[in-house]
């Protein structure tokens, strides 16, 4: 399903906002579930399709991300939520024969369109991957300011930047006395709030994380957790997990995802609260309360 | 009553006793993996045997001189004290042929590398990587026969602009206005010669660069050659010194194509453009044909310089590449 910007449906007409400022979109939050109008602000996805060469691995997903919540995308594996994730900034289309239909909409504009400058899309709509990645040629330091090197930006204070991404994601006080060593003397979970830093950097509207925790310990994955706590009230958050209790402790609302052989769907939105206490569909209760999946 | 120490008992053996099938096939690849050690190690004793009397006569004067006369006397006996055997000319030349080519088939081929693995259609991929490895297997002999008859006159016309343009640089000056068969064209055919070597061994290090690391370099804002800057360079850059080295070895080692091409002279030419120019194997072959006994034994002796220069240079390779080999993985 495609809705033109502007039109809305029925009921959700009175909360949409275009363009609103931060506290009409924080008021509407309060009233609003994650549906299919158009917004506007934010990121939206409308009808998203996506192939792999013949296999038609996701069908008709439309969701809205509101600025500064975190969304879970739950799933057993296979359901298309990591496919989904990636049309979200356009990782999807480096796989070889990826092909998608639909639109995606970044502040009302869709990234897809042609002409649209990719590497800008990915500024702003930032991504950390399941497992961490830093680049071990760099040092800490570099590491977290890798982006604007990447994007060729240009900072007036990189070491008050360093500071602030570094403390944003929970890791300054570990790492403060050793910037200039190299990322790879890292634990997993330091590596990967590494990553994290890294891309706030470049300070993105929308922050991506497939499966952040999935390769780290409990205790990194709790500091990661609180990292993306304090990161909800000034970055748009999309996080895909596998691990339910994850989904409820830092979610405000949770999509699940299912294929049933064919392509993934998405079965069911809502806030997380209402998803894993009274989900309206049968399929997402048996998931959440772990009778499949 | 104090309790007793623990006893610490002795370490065990740990040993398995492997079938007989294993270590017939054990024995197998042992051998090959040896035989070639085992080879390389004749074929220096060969040459040090053989070579021996001739260095020691003629001492360090064997690499710092370029006077090469085996003098036969009126009894058609050999003359070994009016015989002088040097091959500074020679070593000189050949670094000086081997630099050129590493210098204009090193860029040609990283420039394919990248295009290959990052840039390339899959079908033009597929296409290209069996011309390179066809490239490779190659008769040398032909690309000498091109190098003389076709990349001789064009390459005439840029040795000419060359030194129209850059004779403030030495070695770009011409003593003399003969610019055939000179160091500047052998180079070009080497080159093209290292090329396939190159190029296939930048690929295969480009194509191991992790995708994660790549995906992280494009999902952070970047373009496909800030990615090559902050992620594949970084990567690839020890696998591409050592295909570099190997190149170079090859340059260094080839006979035939240079012994076609190039104008050999016994005296020491930094000047690329001019048309004289050394090369310790073209040499061996150029004389071969009717050296007398002594002669040849200063050839297996020029011949073992070689193969010394060729493990150093290796052994270099080796070192470069373990030197900067760690940070970008």
């Amino acid at each position: 399903m495609t809705i033109e910007p502007g039109e809305s449906q029925g009921e959700e007409m009175e909360t949409t906002t275009s363009k609103g400022s931060l506290s009409d979109i924080s008021a509407a939050r309060l009233q609003k579930q994650p549906g299919n109008s158009a917004l506007g602000v934010g990121l939206e996805a409308r009808g998203v399709h996506a192939w792999f060469g013949e296999k038609h691995a996701l069908a008709n997903v439309s969701l809205d991300f509101w600025p500064g919540t975190v969304t879970a995308l739950i799933g057993p594996s296979g359901c298309g939520k990591s496919t989904f994730i990636r049309t979200l900034n356009r990782m999807h289309e480096f796989i070889p024969g990826a092909a998608m239909a639909g639109e995606v909409l970044l502040n009302g504009e869709d990234i897809y369109a042609p002409g649209v400058d990719v590497t800008k899309i990915r500024l702003k709509v930032g991504m950390v991957f399941q497992k961490p990645n830093p680049f071990p040629s760099m040092t800490i330091a570099e590491n977290v300011l890798a982006g604007l090197k990447l994007a060729q930006l240009k900072v007036d204070n990189k070491g008050e930047l360093l500071e602030e991404c570094l403390e944003r994601a929970g890791l300054w006080s570990e790492v403060k006395d050793r910037l200039n060593t190299h990322g790879g003397a890292l634990s997993g979970g330091q590596q990967q709030r590494l990553c994290i830093a890294r891309a706030l950097a470049v300070r993105p509207q929308v922050l991506l994380m497939d499966e952040p925790c999935s390769a780290l310990d409990p205790g990194s994955t709790l500091r990661i957790e609180e990292t993306i706590s304090q990161l909800s009230s000034s970055v748009t958050i999309v996080i895909v997990t596998h691990n339910m209790q994850q989904a409820a402790r830092v979610s405000d609302y949770t999509a699940f995802f299912l294929s049933d052989g064919g392509p993934g769907q998405m079965i069911e939105v809502g806030s997380t609260n209402e998803m894993f206490s009274r989900p309206k569909d049968k399929r997402t209760e048996n998931y959440v309360t772990g009778r499949f999946g | 009553m104090t309790q007793a120490p623990a006893e610490i008992p002795a370490k065990r053996e740990i040993t398995t006793k492997p079938r007989f099938s294993d270590r017939v096939f054990r024995a197998v690849v042992t051998s090959g993996g040896l035989s070639s050690l085992v080879i390389l190690g004749l074929i220096l004793l060969f040459l040090l045997f053989n070579g021996y009397s001739t260095l020691k006569s003629q001492g360090i004067h064997f690499l710092t001189s370029s006077n090469w006369q085996a003098v036969v006397n009126d009894a058609g006996q050999f003359d070994a004290k009016n015989s002088h055997f040097g091959i500074a000319a020679m070593l000189i030349g050949t670094m000086i042929v081997a630099v050129i080519a590493v210098f204009i088939g090193v860029p040609i081929s990283v420039g394919a590398a990248i295009y290959l693995t990052f840039y390339a259609p899959a079908f033009v991929k597929k296409i290209m990587v069996s011309a390179i490895d066809l490239m490779a297997a190659f008769p040398s002999v032909l690309f000498g026969l091109w190098g003389f008859f076709v990349l001789e006159s064009s390459g005439e016309y840029w040795a000419k602009l060359l030194n129209k343009y850059f004779s403030w640089i030495p070695i770009f000056k011409l003593p003399a206005p003969y610019v055939n068969r000179s160091p500047f064209i052998a180079g070009l055919v080497l080159a093209v010669m290292i090329i396939p070597i190159v190029t296939s061994i930048s690929r295969e290090i480009f194509s191991q660069t992790p995708l994660d690391r790549i995906q992280a370099a494009y999902a952070l804002g970047g373009t496909r050659f800030a990615m090559l800057r902050a992620v594949a360079f970084p990567y690839a850059r020890s696998g591409i010194v050592g295909g570099v080295m190997l190149g170079l070895g090859r340059a260094m080692g080839e006979t035939v194509a240079v012994y076609t091409v190039l104008n050999i002279v016994y005296q020491v030419n930094w000047h690329i453009l001019f048309s004289a120019g050394g090369n310790v194997a073209s040499m061996i072959l150029l004389k071969f044909g009717d050296a007398s006994p002594q002669e040849i034994k200063a050839l297996m002796a020029a011949g073992l310089v070689l193969f010394v220069m060729t493990l150093i240079v290796n052994s270099l390779a080796n070192l470069i590449v373990a030197r900067t080999g760690k940070s970008g993985r």
